[in-house]
């Protein structure tokens, strides 16, 4: 039936089977957009925010996915600006996969603001000593730039190349790429670094609060260092799935190892700034506030001690040695742990960055306050992931995505 | 975000702040045109553009 438009050499689905697939997760998708339209029809009281908790689940699953989205632009540096040419045949998926979490980011923003018919106010009426606001420019000049990084894909679609203008388009993108990458690179490195820099100014929220150099605290740069060495973990982790969900190889080991190599050199080098980060916050910024380490932490059931050993240790170095190491890269089980473990760390650093944060009391009269998202903040949550996941899916069947594949997978 | 809007004032946050978003745009904006305009000329059969192959496009 799409016989025509799926990529000469490579085998695919049965249409009926993927209809089936897509109506499954079609179905997720509807349920995201009912509560999206709740949110937006009914207001800001569908959620469970309050005056304690004015981020919440939003603004933690679009710092998480911003992070995880810093793949592509780190692998675009990678092998546009730095020539790492093995790069060149995962870095597609990179991208799709950074179009689709920041598309997803701009998307939970348009929920979150409350009132989206104004949304474009922040551009037009910007408060230049906003970091919110720098990060609303980049975030959304970055997007751009995905979508032109993502459109010459499109384009070589069996059928769309036959069109001589879209050919041609297509190949010269392609032919000065490299200027889009290195300007996605600097967008990124400023907003993956200001979305750090939010919690690192609040110096009435002792929890996030942190010196720094001139304007930026250090949680500026840690935000950009960990995005650049947990992103390209969950390139590494979507490929792993899809090989798994379409029973193929797609990508050789040797990309595979080289991403991991470089991407535990830079978790590697984080986390020791991470500890440095926080071990220098417990013993000097935070007292000089009157604060105490243990002070931040409860036997409430989210915010433990057990946390800060969750994401430093245990998501943190743990992955960091075993990709910096050859037989841990070599080794499936191993890698795959590693990579799972990063996501989940970096996830967990945006959750404590944001939530934690708002839970700390810093009042003599405050307690620690707890908060548990509404079935519309889920929904609205689960909306990009099914979207995502559609997203891979026609862009799998239909588009050029893996340049190995083919010789990886010969058609008898 | 433009000098009309009646909040602009000429200080180095707007001057560093505008000039970032500016810069990047017309980047994005002059990097756009070039490639329209070359496949508009290459389809044209202007120059010596014409059919390309996609080899090393990854």
């Amino acid at each position: 039936m799409d016989s025509a438009l799926i990529p000469e050499g490579v085998k695919r689905c049965s249409p009926a089977k993927f209809l089936i697939f897509l109506g499954v997760v079609g179905a997720v998708l509807l349920w995201g957009v009912f509560a999206m339209l709740l949110c937006w029809i009914k207001g800001l009281n569908q959620t469970n925010m309050n005056d304690y908790y004015g981020f919440a689940l939003w603004i933690w699953a679009d710092l998480a996915v911003i992070a995880l989205g810093g793949g592509a632009f780190f692998t675009g540096f990678l092998r546009y600006i730095i020539g790492k040419d093995e790069l060149k045949n995962i870095i597609n998926y990179a991208v799709l996969i950074g179009f689709i979490c920041y598309s997803s980011a701009l998307l939970i923003l348009a929920i979150d603001i409350g009132q989206p018919l104004r949304g474009w106010f922040i551009f037009w009426h910007a408060n230049v000593h906003s970091m919110l606001t720098e990060v609303a420019f980049c975030l959304s000049c970055y997007f751009g730039v995905l979508t032109i990084e993502y459109l010459p894909l499109i384009l070589e679609n069996r059928q769309l190349d036959r069109v001589p203008f879209f050919h041609n388009l297509s190949h010269n993108m392609h032919e000065i790429m490299a200027v889009f990458a290195a300007t996605g690179a600097f967008l990124s490195f400023f907003h993956q670094g200001s979305l750090g820099g939010v919690s690192g100014v609040l110096f009435g929220r002792p929890f996030g609060y942190r010196e720094g150099v001139f304007i930026w605290p250090w949680t500026f740069f840690l935000f950009t260092w960990s995005a650049a060495a947990c992103g390209p973990c969950f390139t590494i982790l979507i490929t792993k799935i899809t090989e798994k969900v379409t029973q193929k190889k797609l990508v050789k080991d040797n990309v595979i190892e080289l991403l991991a190599k470089i991407s535990g050199w830079m978790l590697a080098t984080y986390i020791i700034a991470k500890i440095l980060d926080t071990w220098y916050w417990a013993s000097v910024t935070a007292p000089s506030k009157g604060f105490w380490l243990l002070d931040f932490y409860s036997n409430n059931p989210f915010y433990g001690p057990w946390i800060l050993v969750l994401e430093v240790i245990i998501c943190g170095v743990l992955p960091a040695l075993i990709l910096i190491t050859e037989s841990g890269r070599k080794s499936k089980t191993a890698l795959l742990l590693a990579v799972i473990l990063a996501v989940i760390g970096v996830s967990l650093n945006r959750w404590v960055m944001v939530l934690q944060v708002m839970a700390v009391p810093v009042m003599p009269f405050d307690s620690w306050y707890m908060y548990f998202p509404s079935w519309q903040e889920i929904a609205t949550t689960v909306l990009p992931v099914a979207y995502g996941v559609i997203l891979i899916g026609l862009s799998h069947r239909y588009l050029p995505i893996f340049p190995q594949e083919k010789e990886l997978n010969p058609i008898d | 975000m433009f000098p009309f809007i009646f909040e602009w004032v000429w200080d180095m946050s707007h001057i560093v702040f505008m000039g970032g978003l500016w810069y990047a745009l017309t980047i994005i904006g002059l990097g756009m045109t070039y490639c329209l305009i070359k496949a508009i000329a290459d389809t044209a059969g202007i120059g010596s553009g014409g059919h390309h192959h996609h080899d090393d496009h990854h």
